[in-house]
């Protein structure tokens, strides 16, 4: 029996601003970066049937879209020329294999450590929002990702701001719980 | 009814927006004396406003994700 089972009813809920993130730190657009996602989820129905149920959901679906990520790349260099963007790839002369998934995969090309470690850290929370009750997640990111003002959020969700500070207030308790032992 | 407590760490969450009124501030400082549970609440909170920020997250707006919830459904 698989040990996970995909649910694509749920993917855009449970996964599209985590996958966004994974995303937009490696194309650094984000009109690219909303299409790369939409492509992985379209990839993820269509191999559906490949599935074995080995790993999680979302680790499936990364998979998929670091997939397309080298594939933009590669459409990329396609159309400038391969030369102009390997004179950008570190240590040419050592490198061996395939460069460009090298590239992709590389994170000391986007900035070194800190860069990495801000990665992970927003794709901690974005992992520990997916887990807040839906109303939860929308209106702590609305709020506190977007910057959205109070009286909007209330306006566009139909609550009153004492609704919207408990709401809040959950969500990030819950965040506080979740993230506890790495990032505290 | 609300406690003092769930009452103070509202109000801390709240202050994370700069949303609290002077008179809540003037409150929160107040709780913060006093409870030791409330000030630990309270750097968390402070904490965890410094890492969102850090992280510089970006989500996908509603709208769009309704529209790629439509374009989905018709493949499946």
């Amino acid at each position: 029996m698989p040990l996970h089972e995909l649910h694509p009813d749920t993917w855009i809920d449970k996964y599209a601003d985590y996958l966004f993130n994974y995303a937009i730190t490696r194309v650094s657009d984000t009109e690219i970066a909303k299409d790369l996602v939409q492509e992985t989820f379209f990839a993820g129905l269509k191999s559906a049937k490949n599935y074995k149920g080995e790993a999680a959901e979302r680790t499936w679906l990364i998979a998929i879209l670091k997939r397309k990520v080298i594939d933009h790349y590669r459409k990329i260099n396609s159309k400038k020329g391969k030369a102009e963007v390997r004179m950008s790839y570190a240590n040419t002369s050592e490198e061996e294999g395939d460069w460009l998934e090298e590239r992709v995969a590389d994170p000391f090309s986007k900035g070194g450590d800190e860069t990495l470690e801000n990665e992970e850290l927003g794709l901690a929370i974005q992992d520990c929002i997916s887990k807040l009750p839906k109303k939860q997640s929308l209106v702590f990111s609305m709020k506190t990702i977007q910057g959205m003002s109070t009286e909007d959020i209330c306006n566009e969700l139909g609550i009153n701001p004492s609704n919207l500070w408990v709401m809040i207030h959950r969500a990030r308790t819950a965040l506080m719980g979740c993230m506890n032992q790495t990032w505290f | 009814m609300k406690t003092s407590r769930e009452k103070a760490k509202e109000i801390c969450t709240k202050s994370q927006y700069g949303e609290a009124t002077w008179w809540e501030i003037l409150q929160l400082n107040v709780y913060l004396l006093f409870y030791k549970d409330c000030a630990q609440f309270s750097a968390k909170n402070s904490k965890l406003t410094s890492l969102c920020e850090q992280a510089n997250m970006q989500v996908i707006s509603e709208e769009d994700k309704e529209a790629m919830k439509k374009e989905l459904e018709k493949q499946l």
